[in-house]
């Protein structure tokens, strides 16, 4: 069935569209943009159109989160690779990418096409695997990146065990350059950060628990920035959370050096501050900083410095959470409030909407080499269509995800995704929506 | 004045209004236990439980004391003896306490926060009994009580905590306390002992035990943990012991009638040195121990609707 949406204001970044028309999708390909309705018609035959108003609503390339964990194999109860894409698509994604540390770890071809082919059986959004650096995310003997690329992986990463061997991230980057796959690297110096549970700070010491210093992610990047340069290579930062890693990266950017790097919506949203409570859904690796890092990942947001919005998607089951602040697991399940948390930055001024749109998809797209994030004729038809007005709260039991471990519980916000099409097909479509 | 605090988490959540109620309860009580028969009928038929989920000798006596001489039912639970080996949570630990229907848990526990994850959990009264290295709620009452019998006041002293800041919850409920009493606190130790932004609490930082204790009223020593060593925090007793321990020779910088206080247990020659410890001309180590167990009772009474 083709489809045709109709009277939405479409921001495309990939092709500098910012204005209304209408998007005439074909065979899952985007077929035209433009005032093409009573072509569809004239074209119709005996193929069915279906046309959607979409009227007040934006259409963007569909939404890409290059950095999220679907915790299966190994992790079923926190999430499933079924469950985990019905968030994305909920949330407005129509692509994930997947880091490796499943368990087994993705460190190898058979667990990269067992992703695969459970993404395809979910049939949601499109799934593509990171696969670890080294064997078991160990950091001591590199994984076949060459096998797993045939398999699908899109990216190399030892997520959340990051290299501390510098000569290992050395060997890493070269081999992966030579074949056109990017390092991200979770920039965290271990030693640094031996034993911390959250930001070190005012707010660390008067609620006794141990800090972890900016200084940790910091002092790694810095590494790495040096090693991308000594060696001419692409390199990606995950998650970036402090001030001093944004001044950093920005210079880093001024001496022509490949880095790119992407933030959460939890590091522009949220401070240390509110971590008087000792809410375990505040918990997360690297942690919630000052608010002068949270404003100065806004302007590193601004002026490009960061490429990238990823939620770094952690479900957890409650039993990872409801328990001591010491002993409770890190992260968000941020899938189903990334977009409306993100949005909060074009309220705000921080970002126009085709910045926002860019970081939300076509940069990760050419980050990961996809073939996305465009509403070019011819390109997969992933779309996002986003209602900018409504306002809604945030409620962690209707989540699609298994993991409702968000801060965010009823939190109100505005505007969020009410109709996720992949490939042509419509994933998900907003209770409120009318088709 | 009423007291309507269900729980005590911390010196941060005390008014000076509600510090000053304790402290003057914790007074009436402290006759009682000089009586012959050391027993008050006050909360008798109310169940107290004792969850220590970290050694402690000094703190659990006294509690399960302050109970008993007000006839409450005190039953300890200790991490070594109870379900907690088998892998229990905290969260299911307290659903089955509270079945049992006690009035006031008492809980130390070595995660800072624990006691209030069990307070939103359970309608029972909290105490917290020592969290991590945030707050000791009771050994600041008690080193306050303590300070205010000696000195007669709080307001305007001079007071200096020596030693390892970072681990202590002693140091950040006193710092609590004695700043919202109106005492100006000094803290002294190396860089690696004094956690990030400490002086945002309103203290005065220093790195030499000499400039802490000039003039001061009180000296606070607080216990260096040896294990301590271990993680570089400093290169070694030895060092330590030379530095900042308390003597004959820096005492001499403080008020001629200054107190030495300690939480216990001591380390004798590390910390403090024994004939300072031992020399009841500035020691009142023994005191804070007998307050302490007024000042618990006061929080029983208190908690446990004893003066209503």
């Amino acid at each position: 069935m083709n489809l045709v949406l109709k009277g939405a204001r479409v921001i495309d970044p990939s092709q500098k569209i910012d204005a209304p028309m209408n998007i005439l999708i074909k065979d899952g390909k985007i077929a035209e943009l433009g005032d093409n309705t009573d072509k569809a018609k004239r074209d119709n035959g005996s193929e069915q159109t279906k046309t959607i108003d979409v009227k007040n609503m934006i259409v963007t390339p569909g939404l890409i989160d290059m950095h999220v964990h679907l915790r299966e194999p190994g992790f079923e109860y926190k999430e499933t690779i079924a469950s985990g894409c019905a968030a994305a698509v909920a949330g407005g994604f129509t692509s994930i990418a997947c880091m490796p540390n499943t368990k087994p770890v993705n460190d190898n071809r058979s667990i990269t096409e067992f992703i695969r082919r459970k993404a395809a059986e979910a049939n949601l959004a499109n799934v593509h695997p990171i696969g670890a650096i080294s064997m078991g995310s160990e950091g001591k003997i590199l994984t076949e990146f060459w096998d797993m690329k045939d398999a699908g992986i899109v990216a190399l990463s030892d997520d959340g065990r990051p290299l501390m061997d510098a000569a290992l991230m050395r060997r890493a980057l070269e081999y992966a350059h030579s074949l056109g796959l990017p390092i991200i690297q979770h920039c965290e110096d271990t030693n640094l950060s031996a034993g911390g549970l959250m930001h070190e700070g005012y707010y660390s010491t008067i609620l006794g628990l141990r800090g972890i210093p900016p200084l940790a992610e910091e002092a790694m990047i810095a590494r790495d920035i040096l090693i991308a340069e000594y060696t001419d290579t692409k390199l990606h930062i995950a998650h970036v959370s402090t001030a001093g890693a944004v001044r950093l990266i920005r210079e880093a950017k001024k001496r022509r050096i490949k880095i790119t790097a992407e933030t959460a919506p939890h590091y522009f949203t949220l401070t240390d501050e509110s971590l008087q409570g000792y809410d375990t859904n505040r918990k997360v690796n690297p942690p919630l900083r000052s608010s002068a890092d949270v404003a100065a990942i806004k302007e590193g947001l601004a002026d490009g410095t960061i490429d990238a919005i990823a939620c770094d998607h952690a479900p957890h089951a409650r039993t990872d959470k409801e328990v001591e602040f010491e002993y409770a697991a890190n992260g968000i399940s941020g899938l189903e409030t990334s977009l409306a948390l993100s949005l909060a930055l074009v309220h705000e001024g921080v970002l126009a909407w085709c910045e926002l749109i860019e970081k939300m998809s076509i940069n990760p797209a050419r980050i990961l080499s996809l073939s996305k994030g465009t509403l070019v004729p011819g390109a997969d038809a992933d779309i996002t269509v986003i209602d900018p007005q409504v306002e809604w709260k945030v409620t962690v039991k209707d989540f699609r995800s298994h993991g409702k471990n968000s801060p965010f519980d009823g939190r109100a916000l505005q505007g969020r995704a009410v109709l996720t099409i992949v490939g042509g097909e419509i994933k998900y479509c907003a209770p409120s929506f009318k088709l | 004045m009423k007291f309507d605090k269900k729980d005590i988490l911390g010196m941060k959540d005390l008014s000076v209004e509600e510090i000053n109620l304790i402290l003057e309860t914790a007074e009436s009580f402290l006759e009682i236990s000089t009586r012959e028969i050391k027993k008050v009928p006050t909360l008798r038929g109310k169940t107290i439980i004792n969850l220590f989920y970290e050694a402690s000798t000094r703190t659990r006596t006294s509690f399960e004391i302050a109970g008993k001489r007000l006839s409450a039912d005190t039953i300890n639970i200790s991490a070594s003896t109870s379900s907690v080996v088998k892998g229990e949570t905290l969260i299911d630990t307290a659903r089955n306490l509270e079945a049992m229907h006690p009035d006031i848990i008492v809980i130390r526990h070595s995660a800072a926060g624990a006691p209030h994850l069990l307070a939103s959990l359970v309608k029972q009264s909290i105490i917290n009994a020592g969290d991590g290295a945030h707050e000791h709620p009771t050994q600041a009452l008690l080193d306050m009580m303590t300070i205010k019998e000696k000195k007669g006041r709080l307001k305007g002293l001079k007071i200096a905590i020596v030693g390892d800041i970072a681990h202590s919850r002693v140091a950040r409920s006193n710092i609590y306390g004695l700043t919202k009493m109106g005492a100006e606190v000094l803290l002294a130790g190396p860089a690696t002992m004094l956690p990030r932004d400490i002086d945002q609490m309103g203290v005065k930082v220093f790195n030499k035990i000499e400039d802490a204790i000039d003039g001061a009223d009180v000296v606070m020593m607080l216990r260096i943990q040896l294990e301590r060593e271990k993680q570089n925090i400093f290169p070694s007793l030895r060092e330590y012991a030379q530095r900042y321990c308390l003597n004959r020779k820096n005492i001499a910088l403080a008020k001629k009638d200054v107190i030495v206080m300690h939480p216990g247990p001591l380390n004798r020659g590390v910390e403090i040195s024994p004939d300072i410890a031992d020399d009841p001309s500035y020691s009142v180590i023994l005191d804070q121990v007998n307050n302490g167990v007024a000042v618990r009772m006061a929080l029983l009474y208190l908690l446990g609707g004893g003066h209503e």
